[in-house]
This record gives structure tokens, C-alpha cells and sequence, in this order.
């Protein structure tokens, strides 16, 4: 007769941990970075249609760090929810906030499951604030949420890193970050946070506008305020 | 809890029927009592439009009138009836009001949605297909006197040319290489349209014709509203071209119309 074996809750959370942990550190971060018109998203990434920014509603953007085929189906599914839910009731009810607790209630259901290994993933949702909300209506706040493989979430503030070295970066932006940086500053500064991080690093990853990956989310746009910039338009920003 | 079962549907429609068909209940219209003709029911739905689109050298104007009827009354004297769909499209609606707006709705969130989650736009002949099948599945509504008919026009990028697109109720698609007008008026407006259309015409040349033909068409029919300079309400214009759509700003159509009325 087998015995049956014990394991404590801790033990088990602990092991999850350490090998979304082991994962995570591989990935390449992503910044994202309050500046004076909105949020700036900037990532290492070389690639041309494997993006890890995207839009998913009018104010909203999803970054993410890790796996790309576990973030894609949560990208994906984000978009959807947001426009059945805008289309039921009305563009403006569609929140960071509500779907930062989707995504949180999906991954902390796959953490917690017994027979399912826990998804190498951590997002950004990114919301920007209008300029023509009252000002007590949290419509005009930038939002930043940082939700964890294990569906725990947290709210940022001015700027938030996802990635393997998103602590070493962050000790470089408690630093140099100011308020109400103009887009070029704002990216400038990220950039340079980048090759820091780099020159410290193995692989010799060369930041370079052909290597990075830009998106905003802009206040004074229309409605959908998420613009993508190219190569051309990020190294005019740079020079 | 998040539904991740549609994985690979770009194609927001049927998500919505599967999922939610309350949301789609006039565009699903096997859900209604079929016995009913709504043309002979106790309330009149709000219908009764000239809208139109004018190709000109850099791309296409689209153009509506403002008024919708409730049988011999007005209805509403401020209703749009074009919709910017995406970069390089628009769309415009005929016939009763409701299902109309309701059409327009889910067609923009349905093009957008393919473009978000395929990351590409979906091209303006896709969108023109998909459009036919949106009219066709309010086949039903149709029949009982709900139809629904729209007008598309938008920038094609790879033909670098502007198009547009017409429907019949039983959603076939036809193409029109000049201009085009459709609604209760729209008969009149093609007139004004036949005689001052000339290939290659310019932008200003196009919104000249377009407010004349409105104009002719709200003078025939009385289910469109001409330029009310009273209220300053005007009808709405939208070129689209290569840049994108752009609604011609409200003073520039009050110029237009105050032009013509000066050489009546």
C-alpha cells in the first residue's frame, strides 16, 4: 500500500515561485513610463509583428513579460471581453481596474490549480487618464497594474517594470525619474536605464531604435489613444 | 471568469451570437415573432434618409442629412447617419433608425476588433464582404418592414483610389465607381449627382455637388431634412482619404450651403 504524502500549502506555493521565478528571469523587460502627455511602453524586443505591447481598448494597453504564446491568448481574450462589455454598455466602462481582476482572477485560478503549471507570465495594464474628466472622477489618473503569474496585483505609480531585471531597473528610475517629461526625455531616459542594465550583461544586447519596442497611450488623441511609433519616428525622437 | 474558448475568432458577430445573442436581438432576428409586420404594427419606427458618396481625385465624400421621421412627423432633427468605421472607412445608414445605428455599431467594433487581434487592418474589400453578411442576417427584420440598408465608401489603399459600396436587402454587394445616394430621397440626390459629376474632380468641386444634391434631395422628398439655419443644423460631411476620415468642420458646410442658397 502506497502512502499518501503531505506537502504544506507553503511548500507547494514556494516551488511555483521559484519556477516561474527561473523563467521570468529570462525574459526581456518591459518599462512602462508616466510622462507629460501619457504613458510611454518601451521593450527590448527586436522582432517586427511579435509585439510584447498591444492595444486593447480605446485608453487601455497590455504589457508583458514571458511566455509569448501564454500572454497572446490573455491579449487576445483582453480585447474581447472589452469590446462586449463596451458594446453592451458604453465605451467609457470599459477599466484597467476591471480587467487587471479578469486577468488576476485567471491567473490565480491557474497558479492555485494542482495539475496545471502556472502560467511564466507577468502583465502591465495600462490605462490613461482624459483631460476633459472632472477632476474627482479618477477618469483624469494615469493607472498602472502590475499583476503577477500568480494573479496577486499591485498598482503603480509614475512608472512600473516587468521582467528579469525589473528591480535593477527600477533602482535606476527611483533615481532619475522627474515628473512631466516631455516624450523625447521621457524615452530618452529609458533608453539609456536600458544600456545601463545591458552593459552589466552577458549577451551584449545592443539598445538601438532597430531593438526596441515603442507604443503610447496619449491623452490628446482620439478616442483610441494607442499609437504604435516606427523605427523612423524613434530614432527622429533619439537624435 | 475569463473565457478564453475563442481563441483564433477575429470575427466579433459571431462571438456575440454565441455568447450573447440578447445583445443582437434585432440583428438576429430569427428571435423575433416572425407573424409580425412592424410596418402594420401600432408604432412607426423612425426611418426616412438621403445619404451619399461622391468619389473625387484624392479620395471619397460621404454625406447625410440630419432628420428622421416617424411617419408623417419629424422624429429626431439631429441624427447622424454616417460612422467613421476605421482609418479608411466609413459607413452610412438607411432605412429605420434603430436597427440602422445598431448595424453601424457593430460593424466599427467588428473591424476594429479584427485589427487588434489580428494586428493588421482588415482590408476595405474584407470589410465590404463582411458588411454583406451583417445586412443579410437582418433578412428577417426586413421582411417585416425594419430594413436596414447601408452605403460604404472608404480609401482603398493598395488600388490608391477611393471606392464605394451598395447592398441589396437580401445582402448583395455592388460596386459604384463615381457616387452613389440611397434613402427615400436618394433617387433625387442621384439626379443632381448624374448631372455635376465629373471624373477627377476636386475636393471642393465634390463637397459642392454633395451639398447641392442634399439640398435637391431635401426640396423632392419629404423624409429629408434640408440645412436648418435657424437651429444651425447642417448635414454632415466626411472625406476620407489617405490621411485618414475627417468630418468636414461645421463652418465650412454652412459656407457650402450659404454659397448655394446666394445663387438660387
Amino acid at each position: 500500500m502506497s502512502t499518501p504524502y503531505y506537502v504544506s500549502p507553503e511548500q507547494i506555493r514556494q516551488d511555483k515561485e521559484d519556477f516561474v521565478s527561473r523563467g521570468i528571469a529570462q525574459a526581456k523587460e518591459v518599462v512602462v513610463l508616466e510622462y507629460r502627455e501619457g504613458l510611454l511602453m518601451v521593450a527590448e524586443n527586436p522582432r517586427k509583428t511579435t509585439f510584447k505591447i498591444s492595444e486593447i481598448y480605446d485608453r487601455i494597453a497590455l504589457a508583458a513579460a514571458g511566455r509569448i504564446a501564454e500572454y497572446e491568448i490573455l491579449r487576445v481574450a483582453g480585447i474581447r471581453e472589452s469590446e462586449i462589455k463596451g458594446f453592451r454598455y458604453y465605451r467609457e466602462d470599459v477599466t484597467a481596474k476591471w480587467l487587471t481582476n479578469l486577468y488576476s482572477q485567471h491567473m490565480g485560478a491557474v497558479a492555485q490549480a494542482w495539475d496545471a503549471k502556472p502560467l511564466e507570465i507577468e502583465l502591465l495594464v495600462c490605462e490613461v487618464g482624459t483631460t476633459d474628466a472632472p477632476a474627482d472622477s479618477g477618469l483624469r489618473n494615469n493607472q498602472i497594474y502590475h499583476i503577477a503569474f500568480d494573479g496577486i496585483y499591485s498598482e503603480e505609480e509614475k512608472y512600473a517594470v516587468i521582467g528579469g531585471r525589473a528591480t535593477a531597473i527600477i533602482e535606476i528610475l527611483e533615481q532619475r525619474y522627474t515628473d512631466g517629461l516631455e516624450m523625447p526625455a521621457a524615452l530618452q531616459l529609458i533608453t539609456d536605464t536600458f544600456r545601463t542594465i545591458e552593459a552589466d550583461a552577458e549577451d551584449d544586447y545592443e539598445i538601438t531604435p532597430q531593438t526596441i519596442e515603442v507604443a503610447c497611450l496619449e491623452k490628446t488623441a482620439d478616442r483610441r489613444k494607442f499609437r504604435r511609433l516606427s523605427t523612423d519616428e524613434v530614432t527622429t525622437l533619439l537624435s | 471568469m475569463l473565457d478564453l474558448s475563442d481563441y483564433g475568432n477575429s470575427d466579433f458577430f459571431q462571438i456575440l451570437k454565441r455568447r450573447h445573442p440578447e445583445l443582437l436581438a434585432t440583428l438576429n432576428s430569427s428571435d423575433v415573432a416572425s407573424s409580425v409586420n412592424v410596418a402594420e404594427a401600432a408604432f412607426r419606427p423612425y426611418e426616412g434618409t438621403t445619404v451619399l458618396a461622391v468619389v473625387y481625385d484624392a479620395g471619397v465624400v460621404m454625406a447625410g442629412d440630419r432628420q428622421a421621421t416617424e411617419g408623417y412627423q419629424v422624429g429626431e432633427r439631429r441624427i447622424q447617419k454616417i460612422y467613421p468605421v476605421d482609418r479608411h472607412s466609413a459607413i452610412a445608414v438607411a432605412g429605420a433608425a434603430g436597427p440602422c445605428i445598431e448595424m453601424a455599431k457593430l460593424f466599427q467594433v467588428e473591424v476594429e476588433f479584427y485589427e487588434k487581434t489580428e494586428g493588421i487592418s482588415l482590408s476595405l474589400e474584407g470589410q465590404a464582404n463582411f458588411l454583406a453578411h451583417l445586412v443579410r442576417s437582418n433578412l428577417g427584420l426586413a421582411m417585416q418592414g425594419l430594413i436596414v440598408l447601408p452605403l460604404f465608401a472608404g480609401y482603398d489603399l493598395k488600388r490608391q483610389r477611393g471606392r464605394i459600396f451598395k447592398y441589396d436587402a437580401v445582402g448583395g454587394r455592388y460596386e459604384e465607381d463615381d457616387y452613389y445616394a440611397i434613402g427615400s430621397g436618394g433617387k433625387d440626390a442621384r439626379t443632381t449627382l448624374k448631372k455635376r459629376h465629373t471624373p477627377e474632380i476636386t475636393r471642393q468641386n465634390a463637397l459642392e455637388i454633395v451639398a447641392e444634391a442634399l439640398w435637391d434631395a431635401a426640396d423632392e422628398d419629404i423624409a429629408t431634412g434640408g440645412p436648418d439655419l435657424i437651429r444651425k443644423i447642417f448635414p454632415t460631411l466626411y472625406t476620407v482619404t489617405e490621411e485618414g476620415v475627417t468630418e468636414v468642420p461645421e463652418a465650412t458646410v454652412e459656407e457650402l450651403y450659404r454659397n448655394l442658397i446666394a445663387r438660387l
